[in-house]
């Protein structure tokens, strides 16, 4: 515990938040004008941190690779955010958020983070209204809510499918007024390729401007690291394709510990992919589970007529499908969490009973809902004894209405029409809960380097409630990293400007000059994508949904092979100069090859199965996942060593003092 | 299937760009457009060329990123998608496809198919959001009712994923579609109505001082734009500044 | 008010304005016209009031031409911007996909009705003025169905017109009902401008094709 202090303040529970807050020191508005801060990665975290910390009247400089800071992946975000509003009056509270968070990550996050999220979560609705974000309202005018999975009340706040859309813009809209009033200066186009440590302090970065190719030096008094997750590492994954791990990983070789690698979210609804030239994964929201049920059939038979194209769906009788999440799991049904259903698409699939060619896909099937909603409606429309036809067409009305945008996504990318043939779904990589270890405050280990939203740790321990990414995002941004940053800059000021001519600046610069001129003086035998892919593969088939002991050593061997490979034989198209997509994707796989061995390390030595993390070995007979909460109750920090394979191990203890922990049951 | 494209190829801002043929074979009809480009480009480096740049992020149609003029329509022959949600079922074999950035003053080209799109954020900038701090001490979230007809109408307007193909299919280059949008999503909404008056003007400006054609109602962006953004937020704006304007 | 004239928004409401002058005033024009072809004392009347009336000559006159001048300056200035707007062109550009030809061309229709406008005005705008002003000839009632009818006998004038206002249908058949989005109007009495836009655009000039068709297959008997 020496090395790791996660610096939770002391106190009840409900009570540690306001406390820290009026216990922790501040900076004068005057003083905030002689404060730099940069911000990396401009999407829900990073833009509303930038937004607030422009306001309070710090100088902010952001970056992000994207050419706006509106079109960062948060913007994919479909289903909605969470909220401890109880507006719906069905018994929600800030405790119960809480316990559903814990729960739902399986026992394995934080209890103080957990409950100052659940704490802000109203505060974000309230904040995102005055901002003009459009949330779907019922006929009164108030808002609406909806369901999501592992939970029991109704407290997820959307816009259309397009939550996540509504949401960036609302910070980025607020990062342009701080923009316009010259607070924030923005630096589009521009990928952090190291960070810059002065006295032990994180004082800067080094970026490489997209365009031109210019190696830049930027200094500010801390540095916070907004920049997602690492889910590309699996290649194929609903990431955006520039999503990457470059700045947490270059911030990890300086000092960062990382926590938890091995904690990866695979979604049970995406679509499944065509063949081997996909590039990326599409995610089908979970909001459809809502009214979506999930099934294979019964028998193999079937299953291969499906297969063959002799059977179609909509032909098998009731009683030959195999409503399996029903069967399983009865509490909540289609609505287990994600990490649950996904593991048991996959053991369905690999019994053999997957239904598309290439046998890894199961149905989401409306024709419940459409008729359900259908009758519904001719009731409410005063159809007596509605004939089939009509009831189908008044449901298919409601489904186009609930989720319109979604269907038409699928039709466009599977050329099949869902709302006459059930969907085609399979588990894909989307979420990665693990990330830089920060304490309370959200600080590194390395001194003034702060990360915010999916790039940290944080809140969702082994597994991530759905729509709890948003809330998280926006949380640390808007209400929880503008305030404790402040506790770490009261000593700076009377620091002044921090000069980029220093030999630290000098130093890391040189490295990553170099490391630049190794990239491209390759023999050039493959692409980067070449790599990329393979990386991918052993890392899905490998330390995917499923793990065990073998086959993560031969992965963590394998990845080390493929990153020596790498470095000697990829081939790296074009110059230093200029825009080179090429080399931009080289530097980010080159980290992906050092994260995925620390993946892979981390998994083998999580020795249960927990969330998110499926280990073969610890299994119930049913083939429920088994923790271990004696041994494994811990967040893992690994301290960066040289190579990923002598990462130090540091544990910090995981302490429930409000909750009890128990073995996690949607039966 | 096997097709011909001939794909426009810029080495940077400043030079001279032309186009280029390219035949590819093996092409499937369930992969994207992009991963048929994907595929070009494997092809390319192979050889010993340099890729083809082209935007692109998401791949699913929402960060709007990605920005092809193909067949000398913005995303491609189909509606309501983006280029990368473009299936190349859509093609037939021996087909020939036009690749070529979205063009306009405003948008100059950095690199082959890749445009610089910083006109739109600084349309933004001047006054795309509500002066409101993000300091969460605001009234709750419900003491503001809204109809919900309004609400879904400023949705429907925020849809907007600033991809420009209302700019590149517009004949005069305009980019009222996109500016329309945004003024709409708050025009509609009373948090929004605060600061009206200003915002319409100050983004009117910046959208002219960018260099954007003006808009003849030919209605080719409300066709092409990936989300259906409605024309109607056009004439909302243009309403929005008369009245501006005559308050002075 | 120099920075209102700049914004794009402001000019295409001047455009929108004085457009939609033209197309009162064209109903106007062909109304009187129609006489024509009824009645040529009616029309002589007419005419002869609209030639003489001071209201008539030295306020809407004025405004009529104040109205076609900015109407076709402002255009031109717009389509101007517009060129500049994409200094480089597509290599291939599908306008036909999303809209329709007179939406897009009404620079075309425009430049030739203001050809059109040159010879109509030579026609019969200049021969008035001098005929009035110049040779300062004693008024006439009676004189302004022959002059008329005259005009359409040779049939490159008579085509000359006919196409002319097929342009001019073209020209309407976008222009009015855009003017009104222009305006800021865009609800839900627009599908049915649309429509009236239309039969407005078909009807007028097709008015004029008629009467100009008619005076030349019924030439005067000299």
């Amino acid at each position: 515990m020496a090395v790791l202090d996660s610096k939770i303040p002391t106190g009840p529970l409900a009570e540690k938040w306001t406390k820290h807050k009026n216990e922790i020191d501040l900076v004068n508005p005057a003083n905030k004008r002689n404060i730099d801060i940069i911000i990396v990665g401009t999407g829900l975290a990073g833009g509303s941190a930038a937004a607030t910390l422009a306001e309070l009247g710090y100088n902010v400089k952001t970056f992000c690779y994207q050419d706006s800071p509106r079109r960062a992946h948060s913007i994919a975000a479909q289903g909605g955010i969470n909220a401890s509003k109880n507006y719906q009056g069905d018994g929600d509270s800030d405790y119960r958020l809480f316990y559903d968070t814990i729960k739902g990550g399986d026992y394995r996050s934080r209890e103080a983070n957990v409950y100052r999220l659940a704490e802000v979560s109203g505060n974000i609705i309230d904040q995102c209204v005055a901002q003009g974000v459009p949330f779907a309202r019922e006929y009164g005018g108030l808002l609406d809510n909806r369901s999501f999975g592992g939970v029991l009340v109704s407290r997820t706040f959307y816009a259309k499918g397009q939550t996540g859309q509504q949401l960036l813009l609302g910070a980025y809209g607020a990062m342009n007024r701080q923009i316009q009033r010259g607070k924030i200066k923005s630096h589009t186009r521009h990928e952090m390729l190291d960070l810059v440590l002065i006295d032990g302090k994180a004082r800067g970065i080094i970026a490489r401007d997209l365009i031109s190719g210019e190696i830049e030096r930027h200094s500010a008094h801390a540095v916070v690291l907004a920049t997602g997750g690492y889910g590309n590492v699996f290649y194929l994954s609903t990431m955006a394709m520039g999503c990457n791990v470059t700045a947490a990983w270059r911030a990890h070789r300086r000092g960062a510990f990382f926590a938890n690698p091995c904690f990866t979210q695979i979604h049970p609804t995406c679509i499944p992919v065509s063949g081997d030239h996909q590039s990326k994964l599409t995610l089908m929201s979970e909001s459809l589970r809502n009214d979506g049920r999930i099934w294979v059939p019964k028998r193999k038979e079937d299953t291969q007529a499906i297969r063959e194209g002799k059977l179609k769906p909509t032909e098998l009788k009731e009683e030959d499908r195999d409503y399996f999440l029903e069967r399983r799991y009865p509490a909540f049904g289609n609505l287990v969490p994600r990490d649950v259903a996904s593991r048991a698409a996959k053991e369905r699939c690999d019994a053999g009973f997957g239904v598309n060619k290439t046998g890894e896909a199961v149905y989401l099937d409306f024709s419940s809902a459409i008729a359900r909603y259908g009758n519904e409606k001719a009731l409410t429309s005063g159809i007596k004894n509605p004939d089939k036809d009509t009831v189908t067409k008044l449901g298919k009305e409601i489904i186009a209405a609930k989720y319109g945008n979604l269907f038409q996504m699928y039709e466009k990318i599977v050329d099949e029409n869902p709302y006459n043939t059930p969907m085609m779904i399979y588990p894909a990589v989307h979420y990665t809960m693990g990330g830089l270890w920060v304490d309370y405050n959200l600080q590194t280990t390395i001194p003034g380097c702060y990360s915010a939203g999916e790039a940290n740790f944080s809140d969702h321990g082994a597994n991530r409630l759905g729509a709890s990414a948003l809330m998280q995002g926006l949380a640390d941004g808007y209400f929880v990293l503008p305030y404790t940053i402040g506790d770490y800059l009261s000593d700076d000021i009377q620091t002044g400007p921090i000069s980029t001519d220093s030999p630290e600046f000098e130093e890391v610069e040189k490295g990553i000059k170099e490391r630049i001129d190794r990239l491209m003086s390759g023999s050039g035998k493959h692409s980067v994508d070449y790599y990329h892919k393979k990386l991918g593969k052993i890392m899905w088939n490998k330390c995917g949904m499923s793990r065990n002991a073998e086959d993560l050593k031969s992965a963590i061997d394998e990845i080390a092979a493929l990153r020596k490979d790498f470095w000697e034989n990829v081939k790296v198209t074009g110059g230093k100069q200029g825009m080179n997509t090429e080399l931009e994707k080289a530097g980010r796989v080159s980290d992906f090859l050092e994260l995925g061995e620390l993946f892979a390390k981390d998994a083998l030595q999580r020795n249960e199965s927990c969330g998110g993390h499926f280990r073969e070995e610890y299994q119930t007979p049913e083939g429920e996942a088994l923790r271990d909460d004696e041994n494994f109750k811990y967040v893992a920090a690994w301290e960066y060593k040289g190579e990923p394979k002598d990462a130090v191990l540091h544990k910090e203890e995981l302490v429930y003092e409000n909750i009890k922990v128990k073995t996690r049951s949607y039966k | 299937m096997n097709l011909h494209l001939k794909i426009w190829r810029q080495q940077n801002a400043n030079s001279k760009g032309k186009m280029v043929d390219y035949p590819i074979s093996g092409v499937e009809s369930d992969m994207s457009f992009l991963e048929m480009l994907d595929v070009l480009n494997e092809s390319l480096i192979n050889k010993g060329e340099e890729p083809i740049a082209f935007d692109h992020d998401c791949r699913e149609g929402i960060c709007g990123t990605c920005s092809l003029m193909i067949n000398g329509e913005p995303h491609g022959p189909d509606r309501l998608i983006t280029a990368c949600q473009l299936h190349m079922r859509k093609f037939k074999d021996g087909d020939t496809i036009v690749i070529e950035p979205f063009r306009a003053k405003a948008f100059p080209v950095i690199k082959d198919l890749i445009i610089d799109r910083t006109a739109f954020d600084r349309i933004q900038q001047a006054g795309g959001y509500i002066s409101v701090n993000t300091s969460g001490n605001t009234v709750d979230a419900n003491a503001i009712p809204i109809e919900k007809h309004k609400a879904d109408e400023a949705m429907d307007a925020a849809t907007c994923i600033g991809c420009g193909a209302c700019v590149a299919a517009c004949k005069n280059a305009s980019a009222m579609l996109f500016t329309s949008a945004k003024v709409s999503q708050f025009s509609l909404l009373p948090q929004g109505r605060v600061e009206a008056t200003e915002r319409v003007q100050n983004m009117v400006r910046q959208m002219d001082l960018e260099g954007f054609g003006n808009c003849t109602n030919t209605g080719a962006c409300e066709v092409e734009c990936p989300k259906g953004i409605s024309l109607e937020n056009i004439a909302r704006m243009n309403r929005e500044y008369l009245m501006a304007t005559s308050k002075g | 008010m120099s920075a209102l004239i700049k914004s794009s928004i402001a000019r295409k409401v001047v455009m929108a304005l004085s457009g939609l002058f033209l197309v009162l005033f064209l109903l106007l024009h062909l109304t009187i016209n129609l006489s024509s072809v009824i009645n040529p004392d009616i029309f002589n009347q007419w005419s002869h009031f609209m030639g003489y009336n001071p209201l008539v000559q030295y306020l809407m006159q004025p405004i009529l031409i104040a109205g076609v001048v900015v109407h076709f300056v402002m255009g031109i200035v717009l389509e101007l911007q517009n060129n500049r707007a994409r200094t480089v062109k597509y290599a291939q550009f599908k306008g036909s996909a999303n809209a329709s030809w007179v939406s897009r061309n009404m620079i075309i229709s425009g430049l030739v009705v203001l050809a059109f406008l040159g010879l109509h005005f030579y026609d019969f705008w200049i021969h008035e003025m001098a005929y009035k002003y110049v040779e300062v000839n004693p008024q006439d009632p009676t004189r302004y169905y022959a002059e008329t009818v005259e005009k359409f006998e040779p049939i490159w004038r008579t085509v000359i017109y006919v196409v002319s206002f097929i342009l001019l249908s073209m020209h309407l058949w976008h222009g009015f009902a855009s003017s009104f989005q222009s305006m800021g109007l865009n609800n839900k009495y627009t599908p049915n401008l649309k429509k009236f836009t239309k039969v407005y655009a078909l009807i007028v000039p097709l008015g004029f094709v008629f009467i100009a068709l008619y005076h030349h297959l019924n030439p005067l008997t000299h």
